[in-house]
């Protein structure tokens, strides 16, 4: 590791270690953060960057290692205690109240006052002048909603500079600002570097992280793998380095349960074309036949996601056209889609996939439910033979039907998901990645479960993080980059460099100049 | 399973431990009535006198056909404060159309059969109201059905220009006062639509669309539930079961007077519900435990008075006892 | 340092627009009050008398001060539903305390109404029940503490000058009722304006993670406005009390439902984070005057509609207020 730039950095967080119980998330994590320097933390979902962040903000506390801050050591036990020590926090949700006015949002808390009575005068006089100082006006009577999102982050900005912040951490700020949003908030930052404060940037853009910070670290599995200095460190060495993969040895191991070949794609199943939702997608599109596994790839916030629920009729589009066996559809709900025989195992499993009260049982056969009653009465037995089946067909490992879902562990929840769409015997389905947050043995089980699934003439679409889940797994990859689709690769050409070229820069082809914008 | 492994070892401790809580609950509610009965036996003279049994039954059965309605209101994650309104439309039409003269009056029972099918309707039709305020606009269900709740009985009011409606047909009365093999026709009722929509909530497809659109309303969307669908049902069903509760209590009294028919229904309900172990965050029911509660509450009620403690005191009894049976199924939850 | 310049005309445009919103909505409101009372008073002769005016006041203090307390309640995302009873208890305590003297009988209530409150709060912020259970449980218990102390009966107020006069007494030309209410409102406006509380009220209700995360003691706040609530439940049941002459134990039912309608036609938004005071009052005049026209269209002969289609109008008032909120905040997410 290289030395910092400062001899003595404002913030270095050294040997930390964390766990959760069951779960060990943190493993000699270090963290280090000169004065006025743009500081980059990224890595995968699930590399333990948010448990390093609510460490350093007294949001959890650590099991081991050491914070020293601005040359003393510190322990902070809550937010408030952290920022009364200068360091505020920026969330990713801008976490402030949107019906209360912009310089109320500053103050809350200490709002100034005379005889009792708040001075609203003074308030937000000097909100605006707080405001002013990053070059934005706008009225601070207004309530907060009324403004653009960019301008809301600014406010947090604000509020946290306002304590005499020496660091603020940006938790992905700019999950859901536009382009010119971004650059408003890129300006702030700047100053704030000129102003001597530090800054903590968290985000998966990575063109953004080359247009505005100065070094990165870079975490996967809850440890720390590399910390360098942003100009002696090119994206695809970046994405690299988070995925886990040795760019000179990308080679083709067995590392997952999918057997690596070309299943014997039939007919094209759905075809989706120019897909358009807002700013979230603009122009996907992805094709499926029958009997084939396609992988959709793509960075967080690229729109995999997005396209899954698409096609699933979860979500209204702007424009673009699905075919299903080559006649135009519109899927106004997903029951639409269900009757059609498409099946879609969502990413979150908690808000989006388990009725967490209901038993096994329940939860399996959720979807198949019109199929297996008569004028609504649900048959029993062939409902419990259904979950008999595949209980047994995915080894789910439960103490018996009746039990209620939420008592599963991860990948036992998630082998129930899959059961839910596989029992009612559909024609396509839609997986969002299906191995993330479970155990390798459970992984490999899944993974074999959806090779043999196509092997015997389903269609299914893939999302993953996972490279190897694409490479090996898929028949296909199609990449999309900010809403789009860039690339497809055959399987004969697919592999890990191509993809990350892809979701790196646009295309499939090695790596051009590095264009950062901003 | 024959051969459980480690996994499964790890869950079955926790799983053990909430099996039991949930059965302490679950049981929890029915021992409170089972205790409450033998102390009754043992220290209330006459307890168990056909009269008083019946009278406390009858009490009882219009809340617990209300209740049952809001079971499923509030398995859904909402509420219906419009019952106790709803029950005096009801009450306020069913009148109007026996004592009709424009009906024929060689066919009483046509007069009887729409007295009882129409005012039903018209109740499940408001609550149909409630349900489309709250699928189709997404009003929160408290304020969507405070508006029925304070023009219902107005509305009962002005049919009926708010007086008392007198009434002798002994054809209707039946539904209150009639007594096949001894027992109140209303506690038959009640034991029937207790038993049918138990029965429905576990085996019917209904029932599990219910419970998987309080559990998790996201997740049911994505699994095909028809969401919207499945609330229009369940406020419509409160309206149903409200209108019908209504028609009883004025067949019970001979009488219908729109100003206090089902007077605070709404809160006896929802009393009933919370004690038999439904929680108000919705995604679980239990129609048995609603008609546990209600006897509880009633039965509380009736031991007080039986031993000269005033109402009064019997309703800060009840009071405290909402409060523990929402407390106990909170710390389940933690 | 350069400025950044953000699409000025696309930020004032969502500006404006959400700003003539907001004015439509909070004016449309008071608009309809103004036109209401034009209506009334080119209609009818004695609309505009001091008589009426003044009874108006008089009576629907009560409801005013009520909704004032709900007004808080809700805007920290809360609900109070034992208002109503708290309304009656007070009523009670007062009648019986008056033949101690004219302190102990406003005073004395006023502080069980707060301690009530006080515990509804507790119960809310520390044991983290849902309010509208934990408030459903507290208007029984006080309902039934009020008929216990009562004896179930109207309770005789001794009648001392004094006391009557807080009721039924005017100040320089004005019901002192009325006068109670304005210095409430005041003291609310100011209260929620200008005080670090009442900011923090709103900032609680409106994004009561945000609030903790910014320090805010959300658990005080929380305390705070419940021990408001039934302190002034409380003293609009001393109000009660001063003017019929007695402590009514059963009056004030359902009185929080109508203060619950009162605040939400006003504009405050149940979902807690955003109201406005003053506009409560309006809503709770406009929902009263509803009452007050229809008694004079009556008096006026064209036609006659009874006074139960007060509750009626109200309701449906209350409808288009709800959906008419509705559209405009579905507009502002869009």
């Amino acid at each position: 590791m290289e030395q910092s730039k400062s001899p003595a950095p404002l913030l270095e967080m050294t040997g930390i270690g964390k766990t959760f119980p069951g779960v060990l998330a943190l493993q000699d994590v270090s963290l280090r953060v000169g004065r006025g320097e743009v500081h980059a933390l990224i890595g995968q979902n699930g590399a333990g960057k948010s448990t390093l962040i609510k460490i350093l903000t007294g949001a959890y506390r650590r099991d081991s290692g050491t914070v020293r801050f601005d040359g003393q050591a510190v322990d902070f036990q809550s937010p408030q205690q952290a920022q009364a020590g200068g360091v505020s926090t920026i969330y990713q949700e801008v976490n402030l109240v949107p019906f209360r006015s912009v310089s109320e949002n500053i103050f809350l808390g200490r709002e100034p006052c005379r005889w009792g009575l708040i001075d609203w005068r003074r308030m937000n006089r000097e909100a605006a002048a707080i405001l002013d100082r990053f070059g934005i006006q706008v009225d601070v009577t207004q309530p907060l909603l009324t403004l653009n999102v960019a301008i809301q982050q600014m406010v947090a900005v604000a509020r946290a500079v306002s304590f005499q912040s020496k660091l603020v951490v940006m938790d992905e700020p700019t999950s859901s600002l536009d382009e010119q949003e971004v650059a408003t908030l890129f300006t702030v930052i700047r100053q704030l570097k000129a102003a001597g404060v530090s800054v903590v940037f968290v985000s998966h853009r990575l063109d953004e992280l080359y247009a505005v910070c100065d070094r990165v670290t870079i975490m996967r599995d809850g440890r720390t793998v590399a910390e360098r200095t942003m100009g002696e460190i090119s994206k695809l060495e970046l994405v690299a380095l988070m995925l886990g993969k040795d760019l000179s040895v990308v080679q083709r191991s067995g590392t997952t349960a999918f057997s690596d070949g070309v299943h014997h794609a039939a007919a094209e199943l759905i075809r989706a074309d120019g897909l358009r939702q807002g700013h979230r997608l603009q122009g996907a599109s992805v094709q499926v036949r029958a009997g084939e596994i396609v992988g959709l790839a793509g960075l967080l916030g690229a729109g995999r996601t997005e396209v899954a629920r698409a096609l699933f009729g979860a979500d209204p589009v702007d424009s673009g056209e699905v075919r299903l066996d080559g006649t135009p559809v519109h899927f106004k709900s997903p029951r639409d889609a269900i009757r059609a025989g498409i099946g879609f195992c969502s990413e979150d499993r908690k808000t989006e996939g388990i009725i967490p009260y209901m038993s096994v049982r329940e939860n399996l056969t959720l979807a198949v439910l019109p199929t297996l009653a008569r004028r609504g009465i649900i048959a029993r037995d062939k409902q419990q033979a259904l979950v008999d089946q595949f209980v047994r067909r995915l080894g789910i490992k439960t103490s018996g039907p009746d039990q209620p879902v939420r008592e599963l562990s991860g990948g036992n929840q998630q082998k129930v998901l899959l059961a839910r769409w596989l029992c009612m015997n559909p024609r396509l389905l839609l997986v969002d990645e299906p191995t993330r947050g479970i155990d390798v043995g459970a992984k490999g089980e899944i993974q074999a479960l959806i090779n043999e699934l196509a092997d015997a003439g389903l269609g299914v679409l893939m999302i993953s993080s996972e490279l190897e889940e694409l490479t090996e797994g898929c028949d296909r990859v199609v990449v999309l980059r900010e809403g789009q689709t860039v690339a497809e690769l055959p399987h004969a050409t697919v592999s890990q460099a191509a993809i990350m070229a892809a979701m790196a820069h646009g295309s499939a082809a090695a790596p051009s100049e590095e264009t950062p914008h901003g | 399973m024959a051969n459980p492994d480690r996994t499964l070892k790890r869950v079955s401790r926790p799983v053990l431990s909430t099996r039991f809580a949930a059965v302490g609950q679950t049981y929890g509610a029915a021992l409170a009535l089972l205790a409450l009965i033998i102390y009754n036996i043992g220290f209330t003279p006459f307890f168990l006198n056909p009269a008083t049994v019946n009278s406390n039954l009858t009490q009882v059965a219009p809340i617990v056909i209300v209740a049952v309605g809001m079971t499923l209101v509030i398995a859904t994650g909402g509420i219906d404060l419009s019952v106790g309104a709803l029950m005096a439309v009801a009450g306020a039409l069913a009148p109007l159309i026996f004592l009709s003269t424009l009906l024929p009056a060689n066919y009483p029972f046509i007069g009887i059969g729409l007295a009882l099918l129409i005012p039903m309707l018209v109740a499940g039709a408001f609550g149909l109201f409630n349900g489309s305020l709250v699928a189709y606009f997404k009003i929160q269900p408290i304020i969507a059905t405070l508006v029925l709740f304070i023009a219902g009985r107005g509305i009962a009011q002005v049919v009926t220009n708010g007086a008392l409606q007198n009434f002798t047909n002994p054809g209707f009365r039946y539904i209150g006062i009639g007594r096949p093999f001894g027992i109140p026709f209303q506690v038959i009722l009640m034991v029937g639509i207790v038993a049918g929509v138990a029965w429905a909530m576990r085996t019917t497809t209904f029932g599990r669309y219910v419970l998987a659109v309080g559990g998790n309303e996201a997740a049911a969307r994505l699994a095909g539930v028809p969401v919207t669908r499945i609330k229009l049902a369940v406020y419509g069903l409160s309206g149903l079961l409200a209108g019908l509760a209504g028609l009883i209590v004025i067949a019970i009294n001979a009488s219908s007077d729109a100003n206090s028919v089902g007077l605070d229904m709404e809160l006896d309900a929802i009393a009933s519900v919370a004690v038999g172990g439904t929680p108000l965050t919705g995604g679980r029911a239990t129609v048995i435990g609603t008609l546990i509660g209600a006897l509880i509450i009633q039965l509380i009620r009736y031991t007080l008075l039986a031993h000269g403690i005033p109402d009064a005191a019997a309703r800060i009894v009840k009071a405290a006892i909402i409060l523990a049976a929402v407390y106990i199924q909170r710390q389940r939850r933690a | 340092m350069a400025t950044v310049s953000t699409e000025p005309s696309a930020r004032r445009f969502t500006f404006n627009r959400a700003r003539a919103a907001s004015l439509i909505q909070r004016q449309g409101v008071l608009i309809a009050l103004i036109a209401l009372i034009a209506f009334g008073a080119l209609r009818y002769d004695n609309f505009f008398s001091v008589y009426n005016i003044a009874s108006v006041l008089r009576y629907y203090s009560m409801f005013g001060l009520i909704a004032l307390g709900m007004t808080f309640v809700i805007m920290t995302g809360g609900i109070d539903l034992s208002v109503g009873a708290v309304v009656a208890l007070g009523s009670v305590i007062a009648a019986l305390l008056t033949p101690y003297g004219v302190l102990p009988a406003i005073v004395v209530p006023v502080l069980v109404g707060m301690v009530i409150g006080w515990a509804n709060g507790w119960i809310i912020a520390r044991l983290g029940l849902l309010p509208f259970i934990v408030t459903l449980a507290m208007l029984l218990a006080a309902r039934g503490l009020a008929l216990l102390l009562a004896n179930n009966t109207s309770v005789g107020i001794t009648l001392d000058p004094g006391f009557v006069w807080f009721g039924q007494g005017d100040l320089l030309g004005v019901p002192v009722p009325a006068l109670v209410m304005g210095v409430a409102y005041v003291a609310g406006v100011i209260l929620l304006r200008y005080s670090r509380f009442g900011r923090h009220v709103l900032a609680v209700g409106g994004n009561e993670e945000a609030g903790r995360l910014m320090g805010l003691p959300v658990d005080r706040i929380k305390l705070g406005v419940y021990t408001l609530s039934g302190a002034l439940a409380a003293l609009a049941g001393v109000i009660l009390a001063a003017q019929f002459n007695t402590g009514q134990p059963t009056e004030g039912l359902g009185w929080e439902l109508s203060a619950i309608a009162s605040v939400v036609v006003g504009g405050t938004l149940l979902t807690g984070g955003m109201g406005s005071v003053g506009a409560t009052l309006v809503g709770v005049l406009l929902l009263g005057l509803i009452f007050n026209i229809l008694n004079f269209e009556n008096g006026h002969g064209f036609i006659s509609l009874s006074s139960y289609w007060q509750s009626v109008i109200r309701g449906t008032f209350l409808l288009v207020v709800v959906l008419l909120q509705n559209r405009l905040a579905q507009r502002r997410r869009s």
